[in-house]
């Protein structure tokens, strides 16, 4: 059933929430500013509930079923991180009162650097990015100052291998740089022989994911490390998949000089819809002083008697401040949260999971698709969805066609490097049962792909709406569902 | 695929018109395939901008890819096709006719040469699946 | 904890896969930096975890037990019990990026309203899905114009009553791109910002009501950059919105903000919401999520992301910004929020704001020893030159369970013993004029 929209429930005169009459005396108002008119609409409050509470109802979510996506670690979110946060001495503090105000903040902000250090294996990081491309933004910016500041302007490029995350190439020209791609070779990992040959002194450095995209962690890559240090570039790690390695690798200590962490992926914290998330920037001691404005740390360690004062100290190169305020706090104490139930012990155990998980999905999978890459996967793999004896069959098919069982598709075409893809993260939440009902249901698609291929053009037949027309909206552009007449 | 014999082609898909010292450019067939359902063209050049081989002259968009396209030879440019805006599926429908996009007075007619005939272009299409 | 594995299914799915054991997995990572011993407190039961954060969030002293004349960029409002309550709904906050329309239309459709309701709130004819906060929607606003004008124009005139965090974030966005000029005049009137629009100006950027809480009319100075050739960003409060003329009205270009007092908790300063509006003919040069309306199959009504070709993971290193995801649960609060007051609400809310701000300047300017500094109308912040340096006032105030304004003279060097004050609906007569007679104690102290 089409839900209405706001502007078409809306009633006039009707109200959804009223204020108390002021308190004070009326004030003049500066007429030659008053608007005319506030187009917005006008609802009751069980209205307005109703109404969103049908559109949730018209969302999948983590809460309804098994979200296999590939490099977004759609695991469980725990509800206690929700109660956490919405605690009212941390959700009704104002960001910019007086710090021996919002000590129990700056503790949880201090408590979470320093368990992200202990985890990623770096001395430095920075909580304030908002979001994962956020942070690589941050680090790119972070390259940038570290080769000027050596007066080093000629390092322009930045090396992208093709199994690296889409935004990293956004985020490098942002940063004026110029991205330079590095081919993968056959068993999915960064081609040496190539990577010489582009590391010059103009070189600024790599963005390397790693376990990539495909799945896989680099077999070589102390060696692609090294080869970029000694051109003078510098690593950046993107830690998006770092959910394989909690407790298993730690990237400061492989050699990597910059690891963004995206705390909706591996922390825990909801994706929201498409956000808030939180993407802290962790960094080599050489590094450090270039974080961006500002970081937690201890001011006065306090005595016997005082208990330290926490405060905001601001690095000497800095970058700058690069948003409001001290970064998403809400997501932080939700992961701070996530981490000090787990301990350190329990941290190892979500990524042996998460990689036990992947692993067995893919074995029982291999028959039915095409693996390229046949080779142990860390938290997540790639098949192609696609048969030659299918010809018509596009990976795009068989994603529409899981939601007819209930299941959210993987993430399809992404990487680019195989063909019509199909990228599968199942995370540590997911029990064997239902690892084994998606493997079915994968199976049986499989063969409808050979037998009715028509039941997957078709699909889905089993949602609110069935395959929309992209083209129509791009080309007729309707963005707003009501607008007062001219 | 469609590869008019009386056109040259760059690697780039662009095609070229050649008449007297007036090239007409627009996008191959193939581009046009391969971006699949156009909705959006963007101009970036002028009546009498003087542009150089290789400079993007428009930026297209399909629901799901973009790409720019480079001006596969130098000179001035003598008209542009803007109706396109009101109806970028030209694109899709007629290439090599209607969906022309510039004219252009070239400043070094030589450089047509480096272009290819419709069968080497044929062939490098051939190469890319 | 929250893996649910049982021992038995170990073995049985370590079988499958024909290992041993977990640990044969990893053979993969270089020997000497597997499996690294990870120092953290040890794990805490959910009781556990809960009492210890409860211990640290009493250890703040929170907004709702004291009196907040402290705004600056985040605001205390009251947010409706309805809006909390939708926002717990596991459909929406579990969810991801809306990229299956088909199974996603509760997210999309929620947008596409959030979309509306900031177009209509700001007089814009387009909006995105929202931006991370108000400074990284002003930092994206001049990365907009810096494409729009395909890198020809880059420079960026701020107007100094701008967030100074605001000009901070663009500085940091832009300040390594060797061409790009980022410039602020001494004065923030229309005559002192215009005289640095040139013809190699992008942008030209204000605030409404601006950092001092003054509200100005910015048309001549639209008209001024427009004749130039350059695009004008109105950075404006949304609840001042409620009740002021929309910035569309001056011409700008751009609006944007940031929409925290729409519903949002001020969480210590994150996560916010990025609002940003703009004309029709700059929709292709907004970076960030646009939804669509469009039909299905069978012609129903349905919501899909759209414009997609200008964003990061297709346009890759050609990508207007390589932003990849939104606010989505902040927008979601704030079109509930939106929603709930409508049109009467937020009118009323924003009066009740100014009313009060205007009540409280009113007693402060007649204690003796302090001056209201704003000489123009202002919504609900104003400056308030003080007999004595901000920071004692404000311990002061701390002492008496009241959060102070802001010390300007960090931002401002010129504006010595000034403090800024915001007063919204969340204060009452009773608190004000408390909070005034402390002001009058410090001054005889």
């Amino acid at each position: 059933m089409t839900e209405p929209t706001i502007y078409e429930l809306s009633s006039a005169g009707r109200k959804g929430f009223t204020f108390a009459e002021p308190d004070v005396p009326a004030f003049p108002l500066p007429d030659e500013f008053i608007r005319k008119d506030l187009p917005l609409p006008e609802l009751s409050e069980l209205d307005v509930v109703r109404h969103f509470t049908h559109l949730s109802q018209k969302n999948y979510s983590i809460d309804s079923g098994f979200y296999p996506l590939g490099s977004c670690t759609m695991k469980y979110n725990p509800r206690i991180n929700e109660v956490v946060a919405r605690l009212n001495g941390f959700a009704q503090v104002h960001p910019l009162q007086p710090i021996e105000t919002v000590q129990g903040s700056l503790v949880v902000m201090y408590m979470l650097q320093e368990a992200l250090k202990e985890i990623s294996g770096f001395p430095a990081i920075s909580l304030q990015p908002a979001a994962g491309a956020h942070g690589e933004l941050v680090g790119v910016l972070i390259m940038r100052a570290y080769h000027l500041s050596h007066g080093d302007a000629k390092r322009k490029k930045i090396l992208l291998p093709d199994s690296a995350h889409g935004t990293n190439p956004a985020s490098s020209s942002m940063a004026g740089f110029e991205a330079v791609h590095l081919p993968s070779d056959a068993r999915g990992n960064v081609d040496l022989a190539k990577l010489k040959e582009l590391c010059d002194d103009t070189i600024a450095g790599l963005m390397l994911t790693n376990p990539n995209t495909l799945g896989l962690f680099d077999e070589h890559v102390l060696e692609v490390i090294d080869i970029v240090h000694k051109a003078g570039g510098l690593v950046y790690g993107d830690g998006a998949n770092l959910n394989a390695l909690l407790g298993i690798t730690r990237p400061g200590d492989l050699g990597f000089d910059i690891l963004h962490i995206n705390l909706h992926k591996t922390f825990s914290t909801p994706h929201g819809g498409g956000g808030p998330g939180s993407g802290p920037l962790a960094v080599a001691e050489h590094l450090a002083d270039f974080l961006p404005d500002p970081l937690v740390d201890i001011i006065d360690p306090g005595d016997e008697e005082t208990p330290p004062l926490y405060g905001f100290i601001h690095p000497k190169k800095s970058i700058g401040r690069i948003k409001s305020f001290h970064g998403h706090f809400g997501i932080i104490v939700r992961a701070l949260t996530y981490i000090l139930m787990q301990g350190a012990e329990g941290l190892r155990d979500v990524s042996e999971m998460a990689v036990l998980n992947a692993n067995y999905l893919m074995a029982l999978l291999k028959g039915s698709y095409h693996l390229p890459y046949d080779r142990d996967c860390m938290h997540e793999f790639v098949l192609e969805g696609v048969w030659p004896e299918a010809p018509d069959i596009h990976a795009l098919d068989v994603a529409k066609r899981l939601m007819d069982y209930g299941l959210h598709p993987p993430t399809n075409y992404f990487p680019l490097i195989v063909n019509e893809a199909l990228m599968i993260e199942p995370t540590e939440s997911e029990s064997k049962q239902t690892l084994d009902y998606f493997a079915d249901a994968m199976r049986k698609i499989a063969k409808e792909a050979h037998e009715q291929p028509e039941l997957l053009h078709e699909a889905p037949h089993a949602t609110p709406v069935g395959r929309l027309d992209e083209v129509k909206a791009a080309k007729d552009l309707v963005l707003c569902c009501w607008r007062p007449e001219e | 695929m469609n590869t008019p014999a009386n056109l040259r082609y760059a690697k780039t898909d662009e095609w070229v018109k050649v008449d007297g010292n007036i090239a007409t450019v627009g996008i191959s067939d193939y581009a046009q395939d391969q971006l699949s359902d156009i909705v959006f063209i963007e101009f970036n050049r002028e009546i009498d901008d003087v542009i150089t081989k290789g400079d993007a002259l428009a930026t297209i968009e399909s629901v799901k890819a973009a790409a720019d396209v480079n001006a596969p030879i130098s000179g001035k440019v003598l008209e542009v096709n803007e109706g396109l805006s009101d109806i970028p599926e030209t694109l899709n429908d007629d290439p090599y006719e209607k969906a022309w996009l510039y004219k252009i007075e070239m400043s070094k007619p030589d450089e047509v040469n480096e272009l290819m005939d419709a069968a080497a272009y044929d062939q490098y299409c051939e190469g890319r699946h | 904890m929250f893996t649910p594995h049982t021992d038995g299914e170990r073995q049985e799915m370590l079988k499958a896969i024909g290992k041993k054991n977990v640990a044969e997995l990893f053979n993969v990572i270089p020997e000497a930096f597997r499996f690294p011993e990870i120092e953290l407190p040890d794990s805490l039961s959910e009781m556990e975890a809960l009492q210890q954060f409860s211990e640290w969030a009493e250890a703040n002293n929170a907004c709702g037990d004291m009196s907040c004349f402290l705004g600056a960029g985040a605001y205390h409002h009251y947010i409706p019990a309805a809006v909390d309550f939708l926002l717990h709904r596991g459909d929406f906050f579990t969810a991801y990026t809306p990229y299956q329309p088909e199974i996603s239309q509760g997210t999309l459709q929620a947008i596409f309203e959030f979309q509306s309701l900031i177009i209509n709130l700001t007089g814009m004819e387009v909006a995105n899905a929202s931006h991370y906060d108000g400074a990284t929607a002003a930092a994206e606003a001049c990365v907009s114009a810096y494409h729009h004008f395909r890198g020809t124009r880059s420079k960026f005139v701020l107007s100094p009553l701008l967030n100074p965090q605001y000009r901070e974030t663009v500085r940091t966005y832009f300040g390594l791109l060797e061409d790009a000029q980022i410039v602020e005049p001494e004065n923030s009137d229309s005559d002192s910002l215009s005289a640095l629009i040139d013809d190699q100006t992008a942008l030209v950027m204000v605030q409404y009501p601006d950092f001092l809480g003054n509200i100005m009319d910015w048309s001549s100075l639209t008209r001024t950059a427009h004749e130039k050739g350059a695009l004008v960003a109105v950075c404006a409060n949304p609840i001042a919105l409620g009740m002021l003329k929309p910035p569309a009205e001056f011409g700008a270009d751009f609006v944007l903000g940031e929409g925290q007092p729409l519903g949002i908790p001020m969480s210590f300063g994150g996560p916010y919401l990025g609002f940003f509006a703009a004309r029709k003919e700059l929709v292709r040069k907004i970076s960030g999520r646009i939804v669509g309306e469009t039909v299905d199959k069978d012609g129903r009504r349905g919501y899909v992301l759209t414009l997609t070709a200008r964003e990061q993971h297709i346009r890759r290193e050609k990508a207007t910004s390589n932003i990849c995801s939104n606010q989505g649960l902040m927008a979601l609060a704030a079109t509930i929020y939106m929603s709930l007051l409508g049109k009467s609400g937020l009118r009323k809310v924003a009066e009740l704001c100014y009313q009060k701000a205007h009540y409280a300047a009113d007693l402060i300017k007649r204690i003796k020893g302090y001056r209201l500094v704003n000489d123009h109308p202002f919504f609900h912040e104003f400056v308030i030159e003080c007999p004595t340096a901000v920071s004692a006032i404000n311990e002061h105030l701390l002492e008496h369970g009241i959060i102070g304004g802001l010390d300007l003279e960090k931002h401002y060097p010129s504006m010595k013993n000034c403090m800024l004050i915001a007063v919204t609906e969340m204060n009452s007569k009773a608190e004000i004029e408390t909070f005034a007679e402390i002001l009058a104690e410090v001054a005889h102290d």
